[in-house]
């Protein structure tokens, strides 16, 4: 279930500093419950469209792997955790608040 | 009535399943524990010990129950609960090893997480749900469930959720126990959890009344099955947390008729000789200074000469204190704390709550074991709590003692104001025997005397004797019924010298008064005796006037017959003659 997606930076984003900067995205879901489909398709797109090329998505289903809801503080799903760049965030929810996803992710869009 | 009471038995019978605490006192109270497979909920203000509470309901299960338990901590590490614990005797990191405990700690930090829309709370679910299934657990503490509030926003969510893992909890089949903290006003918690668990509430409590602190329990509701609903005092010490379901509301406890003596040879016998009943109460009642302290040493000092435990509950003195003092009486009760027979207990009656001395001395007695217990004295807990506690505390205290078997006795103090003898604690009328020292003052001097005024199942003196201290002990003295009234001390001593002296007194008076007697019949004798020789002296008078009057009768009738014969002319003629002629 892992996606891996690694392109160059594209000129045109719109990240606060020019430097190429890889996003390191990992989301937990479970199974295929409405509020993790949703989240997936919501952040792809979101991906796409401001770091398209730019990150590196892993999503992991956790009833899988129950393990590691505890190492990593897992308490509400869908959840993403950004690893890099900065400092680690979480976001919750089903990504529909574009806004707020990209303000946890530090992208800031001029909207 | 008879029918409804069957129906009620029966429905006792089939009593719901319960998962046994272990804490002390709790499974008495929950009438053997918290719902099997049933979430329960804790709820109280901060520092009231439910986290306490929630982990040894864990810590027991697994030790003693051999039930392995989770611990979902939202508010403490996993190593802060471990110490937190350890110094009542628990290791956590070891039970976690052995399979019988997990510990997890949840971490929300509102301020980490953005919600970026719709989510559920599958991930906690999974989390219990694997450490549920890792090690079997039958236990489930969440604590503070309430934690989830402030780390996510969306109450909405939340309170579905909740719902959903009450239900989830409920499907795992295990006894859970979710804590709460208390909320504003007259709901029981901050968010309102109690709408989600409904089978058992149980309510903690902390509250400092008169500076002193208590904590108290009340199981608030418990669905399916009776459970005592007053407040209970509990206690958190070095062994985790005690309840003491204090009140037993019956009176169903087996008597000895065994005799046991008093250390003072004289007041058994004015109990029949005997001495008081095992397992009885006994109340020392006095006004300041008249030696209640030495009848409880004495008393003590007996039971551990018999090689019996006894343990003194010390509210004034310090151990030290009385053994000093009680040396001075003769009575040596070091060799009996050195034997291990002996044990003392001080503190002072506002160290703590009046419910915390009663779980505390409960406690003690049930790890000492005693025989014979003694409280010296319990009018100190007045300063704790009124009057109407203090007696309630009694009480309960009398009834836990009577069904151990355990004689006790109280010493009280009574004012001098006091009109009537009742005792300020008002518990004169729960013991089975009480004596009563009480000053007698008079002549300048203060004298102890000492009445029974109650002692039930036995016959007993009526008399109030002289209670004396002396360097060799106590001795109880008959006082001098005079016909003064009761006399004591050196007007005693007094009283028995005047006897003597009126003794003497009278000896020589009645020796005195034979000597008059005999002396007014010498005289009477002496006096008859002149008498006597007056009236002969009369008599002899009169028999000479008699011979007088007869001789002269017989001379003056002899000279008128000489008269006669001269008249006659015949001189001559012989009398004789003369007399035949005519």
């Amino acid at each position: 279930m892992t996606e891996h997606n690694q392109l160059p930076l594209n000129a045109d984003d719109n990240l606060s500093e020019g430097e190429s900067q890889l996003f390191r995205l990992r989301l937990f879901v479970i199974g295929a419950s409405p509020n993790s489909i949703r989240a997936i398709t919501n952040l792809k797109n979101i991906c796409e469209e401001y770091i398209k090329a730019n990150y590196e998505l892993e999503i992991i289903d956790v009833y899988q792997q129950p393990l590691i809801a505890e190492a990593e503080q897992i308490v509400a799903l869908p959840l993403l955790i950004k690893k890099s760049p900065g400092t680690e965030r979480k976001l919750i929810g089903d990504m529909s608040n574009t806004a707020k996803v990209l303000k946890g992710l530090g992208i800031y869009s001029e909207s | 009535m008879t029918k409804f009471h069957k129906k009620q038995q029966l429905t006792t019978f089939d009593q719901l399943p319960k998962t046994p605490t272990g804490i002390t006192g709790l499974d008495e109270i929950t009438g053997g524990g918290l719902p099997k497979g049933r979430p329960t909920l804790i709820c109280g203000e901060a520092g009231c010990g439910k986290t306490l509470m929630s982990l040894e309901f864990v810590i027991r299960g697994a030790t003693e129950f051999n039930e392995p338990g989770v611990f979902m901590a939202f508010e403490e590490k996993a190593d802060e609960l471990a110490a937190n614990v350890a110094s009542l005797g628990f290791d956590l990191f070891k039970l976690q090893e052995n399979k019988k405990l997990r510990l997890d700690h949840v971490h929300i930090d509102r301020s980490e997480i953005e919600e970026t829309g719709e989510y559920d709370l599958e991930g906690l679910f999974i989390r219990l749900g694997y450490a549920i299934d890792s090690i079997g657990a039958k236990r489930v503490v969440l604590d503070t469930l309430e934690n989830l509030f402030s780390g996510l926003s969306n109450q909405v969510i939340l309170r579905a959720e909740l719902k959903r893992l009450f239900n989830f909890l409920k499907n795992k089949g295990v006894t859970a126990i979710i804590t709460g903290e208390k909320g504003e006003g007259a709901s029981l918690t901050r968010q309102g959890l109690e709408e989600y668990v409904s089978d058992c509430v149980i309510l903690l409590d902390h509250r400092v009344i008169n500076q002193i602190s208590t904590r108290r329990l009340r199981v608030v509701k418990y669905r399916g099955s009776q459970h005592g609903t007053n407040e209970y005092p509990f206690l958190i010490d070095e062994e985790g947390i005690s309840v003491l379901p204090v009140t037993s509301l019956k009176l169903e406890k087996e008597v000895s008729s065994k005799r046991i003596s008093s250390g003072i040879p004289s007041l058994d016998s004015m109990f029949g000789g005997k001495g008081f009943f095992q397992g009885s109460s006994i109340l020392v009642s006095g006004t300041a200074g008249t030696g209640k302290t030495s009848i409880a040493a004495s008393f003590a000092n007996e039971v551990c000469s018999n090689k019996k435990k006894c343990l003194y509950f010390a509210f004034e003195e310090s151990p030290k204190q009385i053994l000093r003092n009680m040396k001075s009486i003769n009575i040596d009760l070091q060799q009996h704390v050195d034997s291990g027979l002996l044990e003392f207990h001080a503190s002072r009656p506002t160290l703590y709550g009046l419910e915390m001395h009663l779980v505390a001395i409960y406690k003690i007695i049930k790890r000492f074991k005693p025989s014979t217990v003694i409280l010296d004295p319990i009018t100190n807990l007045i300063t704790v709590g009124s009057v109407s506690e203090v007696k309630s505390m009694l009480i309960r205290l009398i009834d836990f003692l009577q069904d151990e078997q355990v004689t006790v006795m109280f010493t009280a103090l009574s004012l001098n104001t006091v009109v009537n003898e009742q005792t300020d604690e008002g518990v004169s009328s729960l013991v089975d025997a009480w004596l009563l020292v009480r000053d007698i003052e008079s002549n300048g001097e203060r004298n102890r005397g000492l009445y029974i005024m109650k002692s039930r199942g036995m016959s007993h003196s009526n008399q109030v004797r002289e209670f004396t201290i002396t360097d060799n002990g106590l001795n109880l003295v008959d006082v001098y019924l005079g016909p003064e009234g009761v006399l004591t001390g050196s007007a005693r001593e007094a009283q028995k010298l005047k006897e003597k002296t009126g003794v003497a007194l009278r000896d020589f008076a009645v020796s005195r008064k034979d000597k008059e007697i005999l002396r007014k019949r010498m005289m009477l004798e002496s006096k008859i005796a002149s008498l006597q020789a007056e009236f002969e002296s009369a008599e002899e008078e009169l028999n000479k006037m008699y011979l007088e009057d007869e001789l002269k009768q017989e001379i003056i009738e002899k000279n008128r017959q000489e008269i006669t014969n001269i008249r006659r002319g015949n001189v001559d003629a012989p009398k004789s003659k003369a007399k035949t002629k005519k």
